[in-house]
């Protein structure tokens, strides 16, 4: 078991051994997830009924919550990997932690974006000042200056080690983002899924969601593959692998 | 189906212009998520090649 388990840490930390992994599990999440977001989208836009209150623009969900979910996610893993780089020395976290970055802060800015144009024609306003929505933007500043040390610090594992403590005092963020419907009062709604108690939305509106929310998921290990590869191949392109890939897939 | 024509779709009852503008955004993302590491790939592989070719000289 423990023979196991320091084989795969080694495995884990071999670049070319998740070049090799990531290729080929990189169309699978990139397909899965097309047909999950194909069909969650199709459903939720067009088959799902109205919500009673909020009319058709409920319909935003289906993208505001994985977006939300998943730059949240993002930066758990982002601060994960920074750990992992700090504690373990292992270069292939902080590669992780550095390239989930621009996509998380991706993820914020759509949430954000589509939250306020959901708030206006639900809340009448596009933003307010409250817990929720100013923590997703602190959300997002923190994931711009994790992407701001990275291109300002010149030496590599000065930056990566910034960047890592960065990520790691910024999780404090997210169990406030969490909370941050019921600790203070708020415009906006309470968490529409939680693992513990049952849908409060109807099963016809809440399945394509739960569709969404693993689309979100599985694309985000294709960008997240995609961008780890690119660093790779950078990082190793001295290496005799590298330059026998480069021939093979000359462009 | 929930809307009983196709305009009736695109007006999300009053709402189009809002769940529309969304979702634009959302593809527009995406486009960005999947287009930049793969634009960036292909800018790698051109150094790496000019680097081989300068070593084989």
């Amino acid at each position: 078991m423990w023979q196991a388990l320091k084989r795969l840490y080694h495995r884990l930390g071999s670049p070319k051994w998740f070049f090799e992994i990531s290729a080929k599990w990189s169309p699978w999440f990139l397909w899965i997830g097309a047909a999950l977001m194909a069909a969650g989208l199709v459903w939720g836009l067009a088959y799902a009924p109205a919500d009673y209150l909020q009319g058709n623009s409920f319909r935003i969900i289906y993208i505001h919550v994985p977006s939300a979910l998943l730059s949240q996610s993002a930066y758990v893993m982002m601060a994960v990997g920074g750990l992992i780089g700090l504690v373990w020395k292992m270069k292939l976290a902080f590669v992780v932690s550095k390239v989930i970055a621009p996509i998380g802060a991706t993820m914020a800015v759509l949430a954000l974006l589509t939250g306020a144009i959901w708030g206006k024609p639900t809340w009448g306003t596009w933003w307010v000042w409250d817990a929720r929505l100013t923590s997703m933007l602190i959300l997002l500043f923190l994931y711009f200056g994790v992407i701001a040390l990275h291109n300002a610090i010149e030496n590599e594992d000065l930056a990566n080690k910034a960047a890592a403590i960065l990520s790691i005092v910024g999780t404090i963020n997210i169990p406030i983002i969490k909370y941050s419907v019921e600790w203070w009062n708020t415009l906006h709604q309470p968490a529409t899924i939680t693992l513990t108690k049952k849908p409060t939305m109807a099963p016809e509106m809440f399945i394509p969601l739960v569709f969404t929310i693993l689309a979100f998921y599985c694309w985000f290990a294709v960008w997240l593959f995609a961008r780890t590869r690119n660093e790779i191949l950078w990082r190793e392109r001295r290496t005799q692998w590298v330059k026998k890939w480069v021939r093979d897939n000359a462009l | 189906m929930h809307f009983d024509s196709l305009n009736s779709f695109f007006a999300m009852g009053g709402h189009g212009f809002y769940v529309w503008l969304c979702y634009g955004i959302f593809a527009l993302i995406m486009a960005v998520n999947f287009l930049s590491p793969a634009i960036k790939r292909r800018q790698i592989l051109k150094d790496i090649e000019r680097q081989m070719r300068r070593e084989q000289k």
